[in-house]
């Protein structure tokens, strides 16, 4: 197969890849902004439950680096 | 004209033997070791030389020894129980290589030593392999019940089982480039913008509106790095002790 078109195709993998990190980004935000909200309601209890929260945050960007890994590998190891 | 002041953003991150020469061994002394063994050296200088007083009311370096010991002691005790205290000095080792690696790479011309997947990755390997293995020695064959979970309708329990066993062994992936991928895009972000600063020097006319503005964002970026330098030790040391729990008790 064309080398050119093969670049060509594993460059536009690696950008479409980029998508999933905007969307994990969502997933984050919507952990912290859950968290807070349940804090302003429950302020006494929020100290607490910070650990919670950056496991939440932790679990919810790894599927984001699971597509940076895919973007990296798409452009510099294929 | 400007491609007498070109910077690479990714340079920064080569790995470079110290001592003369280009081929890196095994033994080679780079400035990758050479940032590691500055970083060991102020663990030592804070929690054996800095506590060495043992003074009832302590002093400045023993009570900023105390902070770290009692930060990570607690977060062990909470998150993963009282009987994993045994294991709490490994857990606070990965804190404190962590810690240093990452705040001493904000130092201007340091190295990231965290910023390369293959100091993180043996990190998360070795607490992958432990806790599997500590999994194994502490419950045997119920170790597996990991995998299988008593809570869901039993029709769905294959399909959890195959997700469970896939989201078990990705765990050294994500646990090692989340956080060199943290360290290595802030560094590349401020290098970039440094890029900008330096736009000045090949034309003032448009340097007079771009560099105040890089600088600003060098600024700004650079907090954030601070922040993010002790949120991602915080992080990779609380997902330790996330997969300690695991091992310590699988049953869901």
């Amino acid at each position: 197969m064309n080398p050119e078109l093969l670049k060509m195709g594993a460059y536009i993998g690696a950008g479409l890849a980029g998508i999933g990190s905007g969307v994990s980004a969502i997933g984050v935000g919507y952990v912290a902004g859950n968290y807070l909200s349940g804090a302003l309601r429950n302020p006494s209890a929020a100290a607490g439950q910070i650990a919670y929260l950056f496991i939440g945050m932790a679990f919810a960007e790894a599927l984001g680096i699971f597509s940076f890994l895919v973007a990296i590998l798409l452009m510099f190891a294929v | 004209m400007a491609s007498s002041l070109t910077f690479h953003p990714m340079e920064q991150f080569t790995v470079s033997p110290l001592f003369g020469g280009h081929e890196v061994h095994w033994y080679t002394i780079t400035n990758q070791t050479l940032w590691m063994a500055i970083g060991i050296c102020c663990i030592l200088l804070l929690l054996v030389i800095g506590a060495r007083a043992r003074a009832l009311v302590p002093g400045r370096s023993q009570s900023a020894a105390e902070v770290f010991y009692s930060f990570v002691h607690n977060m062990v005790r909470d998150v993963t129980g009282e009987d994993a205290l045994p294991y709490f000095p490994y857990v606070l080792t990965i804190f404190c290589f962590v810690f240093f690696a990452n705040t001493l790479s904000l130092i201007p011309t340091s190295f990231a030593v965290t910023s390369h997947v293959a100091v993180t990755g043996l990190l998360a390997i070795i607490v992958f392999l432990s806790v599997t293995i500590l999994g194994f020695v502490k419950n045997g064959a119920h170790f597996l019940e990991l995998f299988w979970v008593k809570s869901a309708p039993w029709y769905v329990r294959p399909a959890l089982a195959v997700i469970e066993l896939i989201s078990y062994f990705v765990r050294p992936v994500s646990h090692s480039i989340r956080l060199a991928g943290n360290m290595m895009a802030g560094h590349a972000v401020m290098e970039v913008f440094a890029t900008f600063a330096a736009l000045i020097v090949i034309s003032p006319l448009v340097g007079v509106f771009v560099t105040p503005l890089s600088l600003a964002a060098i600024t700004a970026m650079y907090a954030l790095e601070v922040l993010v330098a002790v949120v991602q030790a915080y992080i990779f040391t609380i997902l330790t002790c996330v997969y300690l729990k695991d091992a310590l008790h699988p049953s869901h």
